[in-house]
């Protein structure tokens, strides 16, 4: 096992497109890192990078100190999970396992038995014991992505990279092996580098989840950290289903008291905070509050459309003056019926503020001292 | 396309211009074999009258192909044997050049980004328009040179350097296959050469079908290049032979022997084109649609 170092890794492409920008990252032995990002955010061509699939044209890349910029990818001592498998078609499943370690044979001192012994441990630890015979088209998509990973294991490399593994498969089927894969993380302890565009899997899978957008990286960190403290507006709205309410508006003094106001011009009062003018308030879905009666703070509105899924639900509300519609998460049985009025609040302590702009950084505010 | 030919041949119309034409080319192979059967007069007389009615053998004389076999070349049998195996080692080696070293430029041209890619395959490309004439001479001089004229290496040896029409075949197939697949060899611990023999190789099988009927088939029957450069009996192909045979008995009156032994030449791809039918229709559709 190892650890990874990406400083200030960045990629510009033949035609001088930039795909890439000053990447900085350190896993940690036996860590599991998620990058998550929209598709093209250059998440993959990071992976790649450090797969070696890709030259790297700016920084520096390190496993277990040494720098690995110019090393070819077969020496780098890493294995890959690819999206859609890339079994080899013509070989059975156990020669699909076999394939890396064949082709090392010598340089690692094995015999053909330890080989087949490494295979056959591998198989029967993913469950794929039977299935060593047969090629890879007479195997369902869940198998396939099992001998996928089984071809990585085998290799016992130092860093597994896995990039978008799951995609392939159907919704019940990606849920629970996303949950076998971090067993099997927790089981071998491997340094692991999980690539998807899929937020809930980047939260359930990674100790820590690095964010990116247009080549950058936004925000790393644990996963309930970074969904309850997004380093700004991108990150906030990307992390988080259904997405994050955002409110554009202006933060407001009025002698001692600060306050947000809405485009529409309702006012919310905020906790003392040093940032005046135009700003966005973002609130999470389950954190906004239905009430039927009016208060002083609560916004007056209409529900649009309820979508119950059994034990909770959204609802769609129109705010009175607020352009585009806010949603509502909660229990299934607490959303109120189509069409009819409510009243909104927001709580203060669940607002998030950044400054305006689709990247806009997260305000300090007294509740958030960070 | 496929909607047009099925209201195509579900109007019997078309059967009448298809029979004909069918018919018009099986006629040349039909005569072929009747006249390979006859006896000598008969054969003679056949082809003097020049109507082929008159050649349908009522009394088939199979003894026609020892016969010619025989007779082939100034030494009883040997002249034939020697041919044969001329032809099985030409055929057999330019098979096998031609599928290794065509899917090793394909690979190349398919999958390894290298400067200079693009025009270098034209001008492979290219290569293909160029009459085959055109080279004739300075290959000669070339071979010559090398002292191989009289061997059966200047027919040989070219194979192993690739044929333009077959590596356009094979990079067009390999560069479909799924780039993840030459990841992961990477990944895995292959170089090119790796690659090649146990990905691709395994994978482009049916490109080397393809590529092993054609090649057969034009080495085979080929009589040019082995005209040009073979002089010695002992170092004809079957094709040379067979032209020896005609000139060596003239005249019509031992057609029924050159038949017979232009039945016995045409064996081998009759019965690979037999084998391979289905690649090898396969074949020609997919380089249609491709190329």
């Amino acid at each position: 096992m190892a650890s990874v170092e990406l400083k200030g890794i960045g990629k510009i492409y033949d035609g001088g497109v930039r795909a890439v920008e000053d990447v900085n990252l350190v896993i940690e032995d036996g860590e599991f890192v998620v990058l998550v990002g929209p598709s093209g955010c250059g998440k993959s061509t990071t992976l790649r990078m450090v797969a070696g699939l890709e030259d790297i044209t700016e920084g520096d890349l390190s496993i277990d100190g040494h720098r690995v910029n110019e090393v070819a990818a077969r020496d780098r001592d890493i294995a890959m999970v690819f999206q859609n498998y890339a079994l080899y078609p013509h070989l059975d499943v156990r020669s699909n396992l076999s394939f890396g370690l064949e082709r090392r044979r010598k340089k690692l001192g094995l015999s053909r038995d330890d080989i087949a012994k490494k295979v056959e441990a591998t198989a029967s630890n993913l469950g794929i014991e039977n299935l060593l015979g047969r090629l890879p088209k007479q195997l369902s998509g869940g198998q396939r992505q099992r001998v996928a990973v089984g071809r990585a294991l085998v290799r016992a490399p130092a860093v597994f990279l896995l990039d978008e593994p799951l995609s392939n498969l159907d919704a019940r089927l990606r849920v629970e092996t996303r949950a076998e894969l971090r067993m099997l993380h927790r089981q071998l302890q491997a340094t692991m580098l999980y690539v998807t565009h899929d937020q809930e899997e980047a939260m359930s899978l990674g100790d820590r989840m690095v964010v990116m957008h247009q080549g950058r990286v936004q925000q790393v960190g644990r996963p309930m950290d970074i969904y309850n403290q997004p380093a700004n507006r991108f990150v906030a709205g990307f992390v988080g289903s259904p997405a994050m309410n955002f409110f554009e508006g202006e933060i407001k003094a009025d002698g001692e008291s600060v306050a947000f106001q809405t485009e529409a011009g309702s006012i919310i009062p905020l906790p003392s905070m040093e940032h005046r003018g135009s700003a966005v308030l973002g609130i999470r879905p389950e954190c906004v509050e239905l009430h039927t009666e009016s208060l002083p703070g609560r916004l007056s509105a209409e529900v649009v459309a309820v979508e119950r899924y059994g034990d909770r639900g959204d609802a769609l509300v129109a705010i009175d003056g607020i352009t585009g519609h806010v949603v509502v998460r909660s229990g299934a049985m607490d959303l109120p019926d189509e069409g009819q009025p409510v009243f909104v609040s927001v709580p203060l302590e669940h607002a998030h503020l950044f400054e305006p702009g689709d990247c806009g950084a997260r305000l300090k505010s007294a509740r958030s001292p960070n | 396309m496929s909607a047009a030919r099925s209201a195509r041949s579900s109007s019997y119309w078309w059967y009448v211009p298809m029979v004909i034409g069918s018919l018009a080319m099986l006629f040349p192979l039909w005569w072929m074999l009747a006249l390979s059967l006859e006896t000598e007069q008969r054969a003679g007389a056949a082809l003097a009258s020049g109507s082929p009615f008159d050649a349908l053998p009522t009394y088939p004389q199979f003894g026609n192909y020892g016969q010619a076999m025989q007779e082939v070349g100034t030494t009883p049998w040997l002249g034939f044997i020697d041919a044969l195996s001329n032809s099985i080692v030409v055929t057999v080696l330019v098979v096998i050049g031609t599928i290794l070293s065509s899917s090793l430029v394909g690979t190349a041209f398919a999958r390894i980004r290298f400067r200079g890619r693009q025009p270098t395959f034209l001008l492979m490309l290219a290569t293909m328009m160029l009459p085959a004439q055109v080279t004739m001479i300075p290959l000669f001089i070339l071979f010559r040179s090398l002292g191989w004229v009289d061997t059966l290496l200047p027919l040989i040896v070219p194979a192993f350097f690739g044929s333009a029409f077959h590596i356009f075949m094979y990079r067009q197939f390999i560069a479909q296959l799924p780039e993840a697949l030459f990841e992961a060899a990477r990944l895995d611990g292959c170089g090119w050469l790796e690659t090649w023999w146990r990905i691709i190789m395994p994978l482009t099988r049916p490109v080397a079908a393809i590529t092993a009927v054609f090649t057969f088939i034009f080495t085979w029957n080929d009589f040019m290049l082995p005209l040009i450069y073979l002089h010695s009996e002992d170092q004809a192909t079957l094709a040379v032979a067979l032209n020896a045979f005609r000139t060596q008995f003239g005249g019509l009156e031992d057609v029924h022997l050159l038949m017979a032994l232009s039945v016995v030449t045409m064996i081998p791809c009759a019965l690979l084109f037999m084998a391979a039918q289905k690649q090898f229709i396969e074949g020609l559709g997919s380089g249609a649609v491709k190329g």
